[in-house]
């Protein structure tokens, strides 16, 4: 018997056989521009400046966020506030806010320096500048709109359901690291959305949102659609979450 | 003469040397010419789609409908593309090296027959561009041309990397045309011509049932497809090129037009070596009549379509052979292998005594073969080429 299984020129064409059947699965091509599979909850892409559910700008100007950065991408200038109509509540706000992103490396260190959760990143990564002016970013462009969606520039990509995470960047654990202080929400509301919801512990290992293999987990998450017409998405679901 | 002989076989001469017959002949140079080009960027394409359905993705899909022609749109830019010209090459050389691969990779599909005779008003003709007395020996001759192509291609390029290139390419090929001369006469042997239309028609008659492919226990046919797939330097034998490791061979130097013919030729060679397999082993056009007719052409461009099939799920499939094997293949296994074969068919063909005294003495001779290079091994173990380099 074992000279037919496992017989040279027998797995000569059992080799055949491997690649012969791969035309009647289904396709794990996703076809990019028109389709895109959803991007992970923390993946890192182009900044926002937030702001308080009452629409004051959450940024106080102190640099924390310019000093931290290791490309030297973010210039702030902060200035104290107009008595009679405050930018933010407290004494200073950012005056000046820029990001180079010709520089920026989307470390996410600014926005863990921040102390008040101003400066946040979305999970755009699609937006292709053509000059180097639009490649500096204002705070005029920057800070999200009345409705507390980021603002839109003309080379963005942003698809429907983008702006959904553009905040939030801890909302899986405790900020402390405290395990008792998972899923309690302890960061301020946002202008438009209110106080983001605490997603499942990272000790939650039954909770889909919490992956450690994103791709495998997406994968079984997307629709034939993202893959384009006629193909089932049907795949082997890696039951349990993590290991 | 020469002229004479090529065109003796074909039957639109039998009223004499007419300007009606010299028409039909140019038309259909000129259906093979056109038809074969369309073949490449079908070939092109369909290579493409079949390798990205066989790894589990589309394949290009962007140019035009569902991707089909981005085979045109490569060529274009390709053509478009700057003429670089070494300032070491031998410029003339340089230039008529892709020519001689790409005449010599066409050359073949005159000898293969598409269909039976027709008759057009009062001229019949073969649907085959030409029946010399020397038939199937023109693809021999085609393929012996063809390493020229690569050779000069490689030596012209006035460049190191080419050169070696270019010998690696051309000792490849030398070596496997050996075998698939030897695999060549014994389809011969077996048939008793040279003229492919009459190997074809001796595979008429019983589809299937009397195919080459299925006669001396398929040896024939199994040498001839290694041997052709190394002579024209397709997966898994395509170290000539290898880009992924090698980063090219003789061609490196070449850019835009030259490059393209180069390509070209590689893929024209491929159609045309499946035709050659289809006429010597699959029974060319022959197949069952569908409706009273004979469907020849049709059944010739099925037979076809699955020897390009078979060359891209190879292509897909297995991994590329290193230098070493691929010599140790061509000279210890194929060529003593059809060598042997020739003999037996030749044995058998006359009488079974004959045949039984071959087979013997073939497998006598394989044993001292293997013992012959299990020496050879044992002593390149023990002082290896690598040691001997090293030695002061």
């Amino acid at each position: 018997m074992s000279l037919i299984t496992n017989n040279k020129f027998v797995n000569f064409f059992k080799g055949f056989a491997v690649t012969g059947k791969q035309p009647a699965k289904p396709m794990i091509t996703v076809q990019y521009p028109e389709f895109k599979r959803p991007k992970p909850e923390r993946s890192h892409g182009r900044h926002v400046l937030n702001r308080y559910e009452d629409g004051m700008e959450k940024c106080i100007g102190c640099e924390l966020c310019a000093g931290v950065c290791p490309a030297r991408c973010i210039f702030v200038r902060g200035a104290d506030n107009p008595p009679d109509n405050p930018v933010s509540p407290g004494e200073r706000y950012g005056f000046v806010y820029e990001i180079n992103y010709l520089r920026c490396i989307h470390c996410d260190m600014c926005v863990e320096a921040c102390p008040t959760e101003a400066i946040t990143e979305s999970k755009l990564f699609e937006f292709s500048f053509t000059n180097r002016e639009d490649a500096i970013y204002t705070k005029s462009e920057l800070v999200v709109d009345d409705a507390g969606k980021p603002k839109v520039m003309p080379w963005e990509d942003w698809k429907p359901g983008d702006d959904k995470n553009t905040s939030a960047w801890v909302r899986a654990t405790a900020p402390s690291g405290r395990a008792d202080l998972e899923g309690v929400p302890l960061w301020s509301g946002e202008l438009g959305y209110g106080v983001r919801p605490a997603q499942a512990g990272q000790s939650d290992a039954a909770s889909p949102e919490y992956s450690a293999d994103f791709d495998i987990s997406m994968r079984d998450a997307e629709s034939a659609e993202l893959r384009g017409a006629g193909v089932s998405a049907e795949r082997n679901v890696r039951p349990g979450g993590p290991s | 003469m020469i002229l004479a002989d090529t065109f003796s076989g074909d039957p639109a001469f039998n009223h004499g040397l007419s300007a009606w017959a010299w028409l039909i002949v140019v038309v259909k140079v000129l259906v093979v010419f056109v038809a074969l080009q369309g073949l490449v960027v079908f070939m092109i394409m369909f290579e493409r789609k079949v390798i990205g359905r066989l790894a589990n993705r589309p394949g290009p899909n962007r140019a035009g409908p569902n991707g089909w022609l981005q085979a045109v749109a490569d060529g274009l830019k390709l053509f478009v593309k700057e003429t670089l010209v070494p300032s070491t090459a031998d410029k003339f050389v340089y230039r008529l090296a892709p020519v001689i691969s790409l005449v010599a990779a066409f050359v073949t599909f005159a000898i293969v027959p598409v269909g039976g005779v027709e008759r057009f008003g009062t001229y019949s003709t073969r649907l085959q561009m030409a029946d010399p007395p020397w038939g199937i020996l023109l693809m021999l001759m085609a393929s012996g041309i063809g390493v020229y192509g690569v050779m000069l291609g490689g030596w012209a390029s006035g460049s190191k990397y080419p050169l070696i290139g270019a010998v690696r390419a051309s000792a490849q090929m030398v070596s496997y045309e050996a075998a698939l001369g030897l695999t060549v006469a014994t389809v011969v042997l077996l048939t008793g011509s040279l003229h492919t239309s009459a190997i074809v028609a001796a595979q008429h008659g019983g589809f299937l049932y009397h195919w080459n492919i299925f006669r001396a226990f398929g040896a024939p046919a199994a040498f001839f497809f290694i041997a052709v797939t190394a002579e024209m330097t397709r997966p898994p034998f395509d170290l000539v090129e290898a880009e992924e490791e090698l980063a090219g061979g003789y061609n490196v130097e070449y850019s835009s037009v030259g490059f393209m013919l180069f390509y070209f030729a590689e893929y024209v060679a491929v159609i045309t070596n499946s035709a050659i397999f289809v006429t010597l082993f699959l029974g060319g056009p022959d197949g069952p009549h569908i409706a009273g007719t004979d469907v020849g052409p049709l059944w010739f461009a099925l037979k076809l379509l699955v020897m390009l099939y078979i060359y891209v799920w190879m292509r897909a499939t297995l991994p590329r052979l290193r230098y070493d094997q691929l010599m140790d293949l061509g000279w210890k296994r194929l060529i003593p292998g059809s060598l042997a074969l020739l003999l037996i068919v030749a044995g058998a063909r006359i009488s079974w005594r004959w045949g039984l005294a071959a087979l013997a003495g073939s497998i006598l001779a394989f044993v001292l073969l293997a013992q012959a290079i299990d020496v050879g091994r044992a002593q390149q173990e023990g002082e290896g080429m690598l040691s001997e380099l090293d030695a002061p």
